[in-house]
C-alpha cells in the first residue's frame, strides 16, 4: 500500500510504546458490536497506479469532451483557453497542499495571493473589496441576500428573471428556514431583450425591500444598464446586488460598480477553472468597503511583521463562525482557494491588456455566429444587446433540436426546456455561448448541423 | 600564503570566523526571495498570452462597453512564473513535511488524483451537456457514491453539497424537510459544547435554535445532560465522532436510540471519519445523517482553503428529502435527475444546493484514492492514523499536560493543553510558534474549546515512524526548554519568511487590497 509509510516493525515498535497489546486495544471505545470484523464487503481491495488509472480512463473515454466537438454549451459554465502556466503554478505542491493560512508566518504565499486576488476581483467587478472566495456563483448569490437582510434589516428580495434559474433555485433552497421572502417571475423572451424585467423590478421595489437580485449580462445572453435600477433601490433604501456568470464580459462591459452595484457576486470559472463538469468553481464576492463587516467568508488583510516587514493575514474574523457560532454571518469554512489562485494566475497574464483582447474577440466572434445562425430557416435571434451568448427562437421545442445536435457530434448550446421544464412559452428557446475556442470549421459545422436538423 | 585551489583547480576557502550578518541590497536571504505585489510590478499593458485578431465587426454592446482604466496590470510568462514560483516558496505544505493540523486531516495528497482529475474525460466537460454525452461522468458519481454507501452502511448518498459545511447545511435540511413534512414544529439542535463552529452556524441557517450539551471529564458528551434534554422540542443532536477532543463516543448508539425514541434525528458531524474508516460504519451507530470531507479522509488536497466536496450520507427515513440534482440508474443507463423529473422521482426533495451537480474534480480524486487503497487500505488508513496518534500521545504526555489520556487511548488526533506552562508566562501560541522554527506546522491551537490553550495534533496515517520521532524530539525539546528558560520562548519565529505578524492592526484598519499611491 503505497501511500502508508509504517512498516510491520514500525507498528510492532510503536504498540511497544504506547503500551497496548494490538491494535484492537486502541479501538476499545468503540462497542463491540459496532467493530468491523474485516474489510467492508462488497468493494474491491487495494490496486495498483495503472490498474487504478485504466478503470477511470474507461469511464472518461465515455464522455464527449468539449476540445473534441464543436462547443457552444455555456449558461453559467464557459469554455475558455487557460495557459498551460496556471495549472503549472497550482500544481506547485506548497499552493496544492497547503491549508486556509491560519499560521500567517509560513503561508505568506497564500495569503498575497488572495491579496491580490481580492483586488483584481474589487477591480474586475468595479467594487472597493472582495472576499478570499465562496463556493460558487450561486452559493455567492444567495450569501449576497442573506448580507443585504443583516445590513438593510428587511426580508424582500426581487429577483430578475433573467438570473439563471439553477441560482434562484438555490437561493429559495437555502432561504426556505431563514424568513427571507424571495419573489422571482418566470422570464419572457421579449425580442430584443429576452429576459429583460427592470422595469418591473424597479415598480416592484417598495419599504420591505432588502435587495433586487439581476444578472449581467442574463441567462439569455442580454446586457443592460443598470443605473435606473441602482438608483431605484438606493432611493427606497434597497441594495443592489448583481450576478455576473460570465467574467470575461467584464473586460468588454461596464462593470456593475459603475452601474451603482452595491453587492457583486459571480462565478469565476471563466478564468482559471475549466469546466470540471460543474465543480470545483469560484464563487467571487465583492461590495462597498462600508459593509464590509458584514460579508461572509475568509478575508486577507494586509498587516506589518514584529520587525517592521509587510505582511497579509486572515483578518476580520470575528464575522466568521469558528467565532461566532450560530450569530455567524455564514457558515462557511473551506471555500475555493486553490481555484482563487488559478484565477488570479490567468487574470494576471492576461492583464487588462490581454482581458480586454479576450472579451473584444469573445464579442466579435459571438456577434458574427449570431448573425450566421440567425439567418438559418425557422431560427430567429432574440437578443439586441449581447455579449457571448445569445438566444434563439426554434419556433419548435427546443430540447429534442439540442440533442439531435448532439448526434450529429454538435454540442450546440443549452434548450430553455432543460432549464425550465414545464413552461410552455420557453420551450422553443436555446441559448447558445462563443468564446475564443470556436473555429470557423466550428461555425460551419454547426450552422450545418442546425440547417439540416430544422429542415 | 597562495589562495587553496579545489580538485578541478578553482580558487577555494572556507570562511573562517563568525561574520556579521549583513543586510542585503534587495532584501533577500539567498533562496528566501521577497516578492513585491503584482500590482507594484506589473505594467497595464503586460500580457501572457497571445490571442487571435479581433474581427472587424460593429459592436452589439448597446452603448455599455467598457471605457475606463480597470486597473489590472499583467506579466508576460516567465514574469508570472516567477512571481508564483516565489511565493509558493514561502508557503508550508505537507509536499514539505509534516503538518498535524487536528481536525483537518492534513495526508498526503497522491499525485495520481491530480492526474486522473486532469483526464479530458472529466475535466473538459460542461455540466449542461447533453446526458447521453456524460454517462462516463455520471458512471463516476454512482460509482463513488456506491463506496461511500458501503464505507458508511448507510442506504443513500447526496453527492452535490462543495464542503463540509456545505454538507452539514445540506443534511440539516433533510433533517428540518422531514420535519415539516410529518407537520413536527420541534425546533431545537442539541450541540456539544466541544462541536467544530460550523455546527451551530449551519442549525442557526436552518431556522433551528442551538442549546449546548456539556462535556463530562473524560471529555465524551455527558450522556446524562444529553439524556436528559431529549423531549418533543428537540429536533436533533449534532454530535462528532470521533470528537474534536480525538476521542471516540462510546454512547452514540444509544443517544441515537434515544433520540430516535424522542422523535428527533441525529446529525454526525464526519469530518473525524479518518479514525474509523473501514473500522465502524456510522450507520451501525444509528445516524440519519453524516457529511464526508472528501478533502479529509479521502486525501483531496486543500489547495491553501478549498476547494472541498461534502457528500452527505442519509437514512432511509431522510433520504426522500434529499436534494436535487442526483444520479439514478434507469434501464436506458445513467440518469442525472435535475428539476424536469424530479416532480417524479423526488417529490419531497428539499430542492437545489448548487448551481451545477457537485464537485466533480474532487470526486475524481477521492475515487482514485478508494480504489487505490481498496476496502482492505482504507481500514489500514484507519490503524495506521490512530497507531500515530496514539505513539505522539504516549511520547509527550509525560511532557505536555493530556487532559483525557488517562481515560484511555485516543483516536486519531492527540489532545493537549498548555497548563504544563503556567508560571512560565508562555502558551500554546509560543509553542506552536517554536514549532515553525523547528520546520513543522504547528497543530490545531485553541480548539476545541473545551481545554485550555488546546492543542490538537493529528499525525495521520501517511508519517513514518521517523518523522513523528523528529516531530517528538522537537516537541520535548521545545517544552523542556521552555520550561528552563522562559523568556528565550516570546519571539518566535525566528527563520520563518515573516515574524509574529501584527493581527490587531490587521482587524482595527483593515487594509484588504492594494491601492495605488497616487489613489490613497
Amino acid at each position: 500500500m503505497r501511500y502508508l509509510p509504517l512498516s510491520t516493525t514500525d507498528r510492532q515498535a510503536m504498540l511497544a510504546t504506547i503500551g497496548a497489546p494490538d491494535i484492537e486495544a486502541l479501538f476499545a471505545d468503540v462497542p463491540a458490536e459496532a467493530r468491523l470484523a474485516g474489510p467492508i464487503a462488497g468493494l474491491p481491495h487495494h490496486a495498483s497506479e495503472m490498474a487504478v488509472e485504466r478503470a477511470l480512463m474507461k469511464m472518461a473515454a465515455k464522455n464527449t469532451t468539449a476540445s473534441t466537438a464543436p462547443f457552444f454549451v455555456g449558461c453559467g459554465a464557459y469554455k475558455h483557453h487557460v495557459p498551460a502556466t496556471v495549472d503549472m503554478v497550482i500544481q506547485r505542491g506548497e499552493f496544492l497542499t497547503a491549508y486556509t493560512p491560519y499560521q500567517p508566518e509560513i503561508a505568506q504565499g497564500t495569503l498575497q495571493v488572495l491579496f491580490e486576488f481580492q483586488t483584481q476581483v474589487a477591480r474586475l467587478t468595479g467594487m472597493e473589496v472582495a472576499n478570499a472566495s465562496m463556493y460558487d456563483g450561486s452559493t455567492a448569490m444567495t450569501e449576497a441576500v442573506f448580507m443585504a437582510r443583516r445590513i438593510t434589516r428587511r426580508a424582500k428580495c426581487l429577483v430578475s428573471a433573467g438570473v439563471h434559474p439553477h441560482y434562484t433555485s438555490v437561493l429559495k433552497t437555502l432561504t426556505r428556514f431563514t424568513g427571507d421572502i424571495v419573489e422571482a417571475a418566470t422570464p419572457v423572451l421579449t425580442p430584443g431583450a429576452p429576459g429583460h424585467d427592470l422595469d418591473a423590478l424597479i415598480a416592484a421595489i417598495d419599504a420591505d425591500t432588502s435587495c433586487v437580485v439581476v444578472q449581467n449580462p442574463n441567462l439569455f445572453g442580454h446586457i443592460a444598464d443598470l443605473t435606473p435600477l441602482a438608483e431605484a433601490c438606493h432611493k427606497a433604501g434597497a441594495l443592489l446586488i448583481v450576478v455576473v456568470t460570465e467574467v470575461v464580459s467584464l473586460g468588454a462591459v461596464k462593470s456593475p460598480g459603475e452601474m451603482g452595484a452595491d453587492i457583486v457576486v459571480g462565478e469565476g470559472q471563466s478564468l482559471g477553472a475549466g469546466l470540471l463538469f460543474g465543480g470545483p468553481y469560484l464563487g467571487l464576492f465583492a461590495c462597498r468597503e462600508k459593509h464590509v463587516r458584514q460579508m461572509p467568508g475568509r478575508l486577507c488583510g494586509e498587516t506589518v511583521d514584529a520587525s517592521g516587514k509587510r505582511g497579509f493575514v486572515l483578518t476580520l474574523s470575528t464575522r466568521e463562525q469558528h467565532i461566532r457560532r450560530e450569530k455567524a454571518t455564514s457558515n462557511i469554512c473551506t471555500n475555493s482557494g486553490l481555484i482563487a489562485l488559478a484565477f488570479s494566475v490567468h487574470l494576471t497574464l492576461l492583464g487588462e491588456k490581454g482581458l480586454r483582447h479576450l472579451a473584444a474577440l469573445n464579442h466579435a466572434r459571438a456577434v458574427q455566429l449570431a448573425e450566421r445562425l440567425g439567418r438559418v430557416p425557422g431560427v430567429t435571434l432574440l437578443n439586441g444587446p449581447f455579449f457571448n451568448e445569445f438566444t434563439l427562437e426554434l419556433g419548435r421545442e427546443a430540447r429534442p433540436v439540442v440533442r439531435a445536435l448532439a448526434d450529429k457530434g454538435v454540442l450546440g448550446g443549452v434548450s430553455l426546456g432543460r432549464l425550465w421544464p414545464g413552461e410552455k412559452g420557453l420551450a422553443s428557446g436555446m441559448i447558445v455561448a462563443v468564446t475564443e475556442t470556436a473555429t470557423d470549421e466550428d461555425f460551419d459545422a454547426f450552422e450545418d448541423a442546425l440547417d439540416e436538423v430544422m429542415g | 600564503m597562495s589562495t587553496p585551489m579545489n580538485n578541478v583547480g578553482r580558487p577555494t576557502r572556507l570562511v573562517s570566523g563568525t561574520g556579521a550578518a549583513v543586510e542585503t541590497f534587495t532584501g533577500n536571504r539567498a533562496l528566501m526571495l521577497e516578492e513585491p505585489l503584482l500590482f507594484e510590478r506589473g505594467a497595464a499593458d503586460g500580457c501572457g498570452v497571445d490571442l487571435a485578431p479581433i474581427p472587424p465587426v460593429p459592436d452589439r454592446l448597446g452603448g455599455l462597453a467598457r471605457n475606463a482604466a480597470i486597473g489590472l496590470p499583467g506579466f508576460s510568462e516567465p514574469e508570472a512564473v516567477r512571481h508564483y514560483t516565489r511565493l509558493s516558496r514561502q508557503n508550508y505544505a505537507i509536499d514539505l513535511g509534516i503538518f498535524p493540523l487536528g481536525s483537518c486531516t492534513m495526508k498526503h495528497n497522491p499525485r495520481l488524483n491530480e492526474k486522473m482529475a486532469r483526464l479530458p474525460g472529466f475535466a473538459d466537460i460542461h455540466p449542461l451537456q447533453p446526458q447521453a454525452t456524460v454517462q462516463g461522468a455520471l458512471e463516476l458519481i454512482d460509482v463513488l457514491a456506491d463506496w461511500l454507501m458501503k464505507l458508511t452502511g448507510m442506504p443513500a448518498v447526496a453527492m452535490s453539497p462543495k464542503a463540509g459545511a456545505h454538507g452539514e447545511l445540506c443534511g440539516m435540511l433533510a433533517i428540518r424537510a422531514a420535519l415539516d413534512a410529518r407537520g413536527d414544529e420541534r425546533r431545537v439542535v442539541l450541540v456539544p459544547e466541544s462541536a467544530h463552529g460550523t455546527n451551530p452556524a449551519t442549525a442557526a441557517f436552518c431556522g433551528f435554535t442551538v442549546e449546548n450539551i456539556p462535556a463530562n471529564d473524560r471529555g465524551r458528551v455527558d450522556l446524562d445532560a444529553m439524556l436528559a434534554r431529549l423531549g418533543p422540542d428537540v429536533a436533533a443532536v449534532m454530535i462528532t465522532n470521533p470528537n474534536t477532543c480525538g476521542l471516540f463516543e462510546p454512547d452514540l448508539k444509544r443517544i441515537s436510540d434515544a433520540v430516535h425514541a424522542a422523535g428527533g434525528y441525529v446529525y454526525c458531524d464526519g469530518a473525524n471519519f479518518n479514525a474509523i474508516v473501514g473500522k465502524v460504519r456510522p450507520g451501525d451507530l444509528g445516524v440519519d445523517a453524516m457529511h464526508i470531507n472528501l478533502h479529509k479522509t479521502f486525501s483531496t488536497p486543500h489547495g491553501g482553503g478549498g476547494p472541498g466536496s461534502g457528500p452527505v450520507v442519509l437514512s432511509a427515513a431522510l433520504a426522500p428529502f434529499a436534494p436535487i440534482p442526483f444520479v439514478r440508474r434507469t434501464a436506458k443507463g445513467l440518469e442525472l435527475v435535475e428539476e424536469d423529473t424530479a416532480g417524479t422521482h423526488a417529490a419531497d426533495s428539499f430542492g437545489r444546493m448548487v448551481a451545477f451537480h457537485g464537485q466533480m474534480g474532487m470526486f475524481v480524486r477521492a475515487l482514485a484514492y478508494m480504489m487505490s487503497h481498496g476496502a482492505d487500505g482504507l481500514r489500514q488508513v484507519a490503524e495506521d492514523a490512530v497507531l500515530n496518534a496514539n505513539y505522539v500521545l504516549a511520547s509527550l504526555k509525560d511532557l505536555y499536560t493530556a487532559p483525557f489520556a488517562s481515560s484511555g487511548p485516543c483516536m486519531h488526533e492527540a489532545l493537549f493543553s498548555d497548563d504544563f506552562l503556567e508560571d512560565t508566562g508562555l502558551s500554546t501560541l509560543d509553542v506552536a510558534k517554536a514549532m515553525i522554527d523547528e520546520g513543522f506546522h504547528p497543530m490545531t491551537v485553541y480548539f476545541p474549546l473545551v481545554v485550555h490553550g488546546a492543542m490538537l495534533v493529528e499525525p495521520t496515517e501517511t508519517e513514518s515512524k521517523a518523522n513523528l520521532d523528529q516531530l517528538i524530539g522537537a516537541m520535548r525539546h521545545i517544552a523542556e526548554a521552555m520550561l528552563a528558560d522562559p523568556d528565550a520562548w516570546r519571539a518566535a519565529p525566528h527563520f520563518a519568511p515573516r515574524r509574529r505578524l501584527d493581527e490587531t492592526q490587521a482587524a482595527r484598519k483593515p487594509v484588504l487590497g492594494w491601492k495605488d499611491e497616487a489613489a490613497a
